[in-house]
């Protein structure tokens, strides 16, 4: 009888975190930003069956040590000992085999989400021998994407450029949707990062190198590009406004850019660089001097 | 030094209140070059704890900026040299050296020896910290300032006047403590392969030391790597070499293969040796046998050994070639299974025990249960897709301190507890630890679980000013994190006053197995009057037959 009603508790135990899990994996595509890419869909659909997961295995260990802690006191001062169970080879291979077949699985799964995310300028990956040949990203792009736009974007500390077909130049960056658009990245003095987080895809950039990151957008609207590469001293102002529109409102927005004569854009870090205002505690540290504003067609 | 008789080991419990009074080393001798492993393993565990305080000091400082989006507590270069030092100190001298001094004092104990392999080589490893940490701090003085570049230290950034005069102290105080912990290393590996008692086998030893085995030897194998990395970083900034500048044809790539090679693994040199307290104390509040000792102990050594080969994910948003990210995301996905072997044996220990929820085993339930959480943010981050996205977001800051935190400083708490009657003869104020650990329990989590949905959300790491939209989590983390910096003042208190004046402790309070426990509180100067003879398997706790004191226990 006893037996039956543990059993019987086990199994309600398991459904709850069960339907728990499956509720997690539902509210984590809410805790992402808007899907603003084709891409930004598959990462969250990986996260959330990662959570769901994830929120399985937490509950279930939790529970068993809730479990415990609940009924399983020793009286005060009683330092009897407990059950004498040395370890069991059963239950060890199952805990040993159980998830290594899990994480080659989630590993598989992950794998082929990462080719449809088809990252263009850093090699794919090909699982046969010739891995390393073109470890060089530089400008291989054997890619099967169609790519409309080619935009240039330049990093120098602290301040973003962008450079469109026909030369012209901004302080913001302007993307067509429901096209994929090919982002040469170049830094030009150290490291920075090309982050939008609705886009979800990161990638570093490496002052010498020219590295392709390959993206469509689908959703119109405002976003910030934020530096994610740690870039010293002003860091936190490298940030640009990035607005998807559509094909038209691009172009119009282009050929409007490309009518005005370039200008010295304005730059948050030159002016906090020029006219320090007072902090709570103030080191007064001599700094790395930002680089010269950029010259740009348009800027806002 | 000594030369007080002291009887056998068997009869050392019912000795104690007589034996240790004759026998306590000297205040003196703590600020002395001793050569006792117990005195050293002190001198780290309280120099650590104070280097523990600045760099948690700087940590509110950071939290205090962070409470509002605009910049207005301290300047931008000030911010950047807080964050490259609160953690630097926090890795390199806190929690590493807090493990060499809690793994100095206990090793020997634990494996029967009298003192390490090379007591000298002892002495000097520790005598390095404390020049080494006020090498780094004097870099304040400076007119450029601190280390600005981050615990990384990437080039370009760390090679850019004027901050790199603040980098090359960085570099020289971290070779120093570097150097250090090789020398630990080398005595470590050597105390515990040639120095056991007769009939410790490897497979008995408790998992602590096999945890501290695991770790000095991935200190061996992986710390010249950021040395060697360190030395050209120097080289470029002092000499005019060009190994890490892009500008004259060098790769900063380099230096971050080069980093992670040591700096992944570092983080299993912090844990492993927590994962060994969690071990040790788990069985002695369950009062159960460590559920399956050898596959734990087993995969502690496969810890060490895959966690050599999961450097790169650590740059999946770097140039890192899509056949690398894959690769690696499969190693590391993989480490999941031997933390999962540990995870499962707590829980199988815990399960159906006789549980004694003291200070000790709150810390290390707390800390098993909060280890679980970074474990599987540690999995979603080891996905290469997902980690695309947070990749230098504070959800890896949030899973980095749910293990820094979470995990290894309530482990060392736990082990602080645990011991403290061994370490000092006397015991602390239960009422008060129990406190102590709810604050920081508590106070961890708020601090630290919001980091996970800004991270989401994409709030970068290193920001020292950030957009409006954030702003939500960021005033729960700050305010948790200035409970959590309180939280230590009934710890120091408690500890203090009871190192003083509290009441003397048995020699086992807990009941606990382990050759440490089977000598005097503190352990006399040989350790051992005898060298114990070791016939028993480690954690036997399954002795039904035998009746122990129960009157020992006035702790509760």
């Amino acid at each position: 009888m006893r037996k039956i009603l543990n059993s019987l508790l086990l199994a309600a135990f398991i459904a709850v975190i069960l339907l728990i899990s499956r509720w997690v994996g539902q509210q984590a595509y809410s805790w992402m930003p808007a899907q603003g890419t084709a891409e930004a869909k598959q990462v969250d659909e990986i996260f959330s069956f990662l959570a769901s997961i994830g929120t399985f295995v937490f509950l279930g260990i939790t529970g068993v040590i809730v479990y415990s802690i609940i009924t399983c006191r020793a009286p005060k001062g009683d330092w009897s000992h407990g059950h004498p169970a040395r370890g069991s080879v059963k239950v060890e291979i199952l805990w040993i085999v159980l998830p290594t077949i899990l994480v080659l699985w989630l590993s598989f799964k992950n794998l082929s989400i990462y080719q449809q995310l088809n990252i263009q300028g850093l090699p794919p990956v090909v699982m046969h021998m010739h891995m390393v040949e073109s470890a060089d990203a530089a400008t291989v792009s054997n890619d099967s994407k169609p790519v409309g736009e080619g935009i240039d974007v330049f990093a120098k500390q602290w301040a973003w450029s962008f450079r469109y077909p026909g030369n012209v130049t901004s302080t913001e960056l302007h993307l067509p949707v429901n096209q994929p658009v090919s982002l040469a990245l170049h830094a030009q003095d150290v490291l920075h990062g090309f982050y939008v987080p609705e886009f979800r895809l990161k990638q570093d950039m490496v002052p010498g190198r020219t590295i392709t990151l390959t993206l469509t957008p689908e959703r119109v609207g405002q976003y910030r590009l934020h530096d994610s590469q740690f870039s010293g001293t002003y860091f936190a102002l490298m940030e640009a406004n990035v607005y998807v529109e559509s094909r038209q409102a691009y172009s119009q927005w282009l050929a409007q850019a490309a009518s005005r004569e370039p200008t010295i854009a304005s730059n948050q870090a030159v002016t906090e660089y020029t006219q320090a205002t007072k902090k709570i505690f103030n080191s007064r540290w001599q700094t790395v001097q930002p680089a010269e504003p950029s010259v740009v067609n348009y800027s806002s | 030094m000594t030369n007080n008789p002291r009887e056998g080991i068997a009869g050392a419990d019912e000795s104690a209140e007589n034996s240790h009074s004759t026998q306590q080393t000297t205040w003196r001798e703590y600020f002395s070059f001793s050569t006792d492993h117990k005195v050293i393993g002190v001198q780290y565990m309280v120099t650590t704890f104070i280097f523990f305080l600045i760099g948690g000091l700087l940590a509110m400082i950071i939290r205090g900026e962070l409470i509002t989006p605009k910049l207005d507590v301290v300047d931008r270069p000030l911010y950047n040299g807080l964050f490259t030092l609160h953690g630097t100190i926090m890795i390199f001298l806190w929690i590493i050296p807090f493990n060499v001094g809690l793994a100095n004092y206990l090793v020997p104990l634990m494996i029967g020896a009298r003192d390490m392999a090379f007591p000298r080589l002892n002495a000097i490893a520790f005598w390095m910290i404390p020049p080494g940490g006020l090498l780094l701090l004097s870099s304040f003085l400076l007119k450029s300032g601190t280390a600005q570049a981050g615990w990384w230290s990437y080039p370009p950034v760390s090679l850019q006047s004027p901050h790199n005069q603040g980098e090359v102290i960085w570099i020289l105080s971290l070779v120093i403590i570097g150097i250090s912990s090789i020398m630990g290393g080398v005595n470590f590996i050597t105390t515990i392969f040639w120095m056991r008692a007769p009939g410790m086998t490897f497979f008995r030893m408790p998992i602590f030391v096999w945890s501290i085995l695991s770790s000095q030897l991935l200190q061996l194998f992986c710390l010249p790597a950021l040395t060697g990395g360190l030395i050209l970083l120097l080289l470029d900034i002092t000499a005019g070499t060009n190994f890490f500048k892009p500008s004259e044809g060098g790769n900063p790539i380099l230096y971050q293969h080069l980093f992670w090679f040591y700096s992944h693994p570092a983080v299993y040199v912090m844990v492993l040796p927590i994962f060994g307290v969690f071990s040790e104390i788990l069985p002695a509040f369950s009062r159960n046998p460590l559920f399956g000792y050898r596959s734990v102990a087993l995969a502690t050594i496969a810890l060490a050994v895959i966690s050599t080969v999961v450097w790169a994910h650590h740059m999946f948003a770097s140039v890192t070639p899509g056949w690398m990210r894959i690769l690696f995301m499969f190693t590391s996905m993989l480490v999941a299974v031997p933390t999962g072997i540990k995870e499962f044996a707590w829980t199988a220990t815990v399960w159906r025990g006789r549980l004694h929820l003291l200070t000790p085993m709150l810390f290390a339930l707390g800390g098993a249960v909060m280890f679980l959480f970074a474990g599987i943010t540690g999995v979603m981050l080891a996905s290469t897709p997902f980690d695309l996205h947070v990749n230098n977001t504070y959800f890896v800051v949030g899973h980095f301190h749910y293990v820094v935190y979470n995990t290894i400083t309530m482990g060392i708490f736990a082990a602080i507890y645990f011991w403290f009657p061994k370490i000092t003869g006397r015991m602390y104020v239960e009422g008060w630890g129990k406190i102590h650990f709810w604050l920081t329990f508590i106070g961890a989590n708020l601090t630290f679980f919001p980091m996970h949905p800004l991270g989401l959300h994409g709030m970068l790491r290193r920001v020292s000013s950030y957009d409006p939209e954030y702003q939500w989590w960021n005033v729960i983390a700050s305010l948790g994190s200035f409970l959590l910096g309180m939280s230590t003042l009934p710890f120091i208190a408690n500890i203090v006053g009871s190192w003083l004046r509290g009441p003397k402790a048995e020699n086992n309070p807990w009941h606990a197995t382990g050759l440490e426990w089977q000598t005097s509180s503190p352990p006399p100067k040989e350790n051992f009057e005898e060298i114990p003879v070791v016939t028993e398997p480690p954690y036997h706790y399954n002795d039904f037959g035998e009746t122990e004191q129960p009157e020992a226990a006035g702790q509760e």
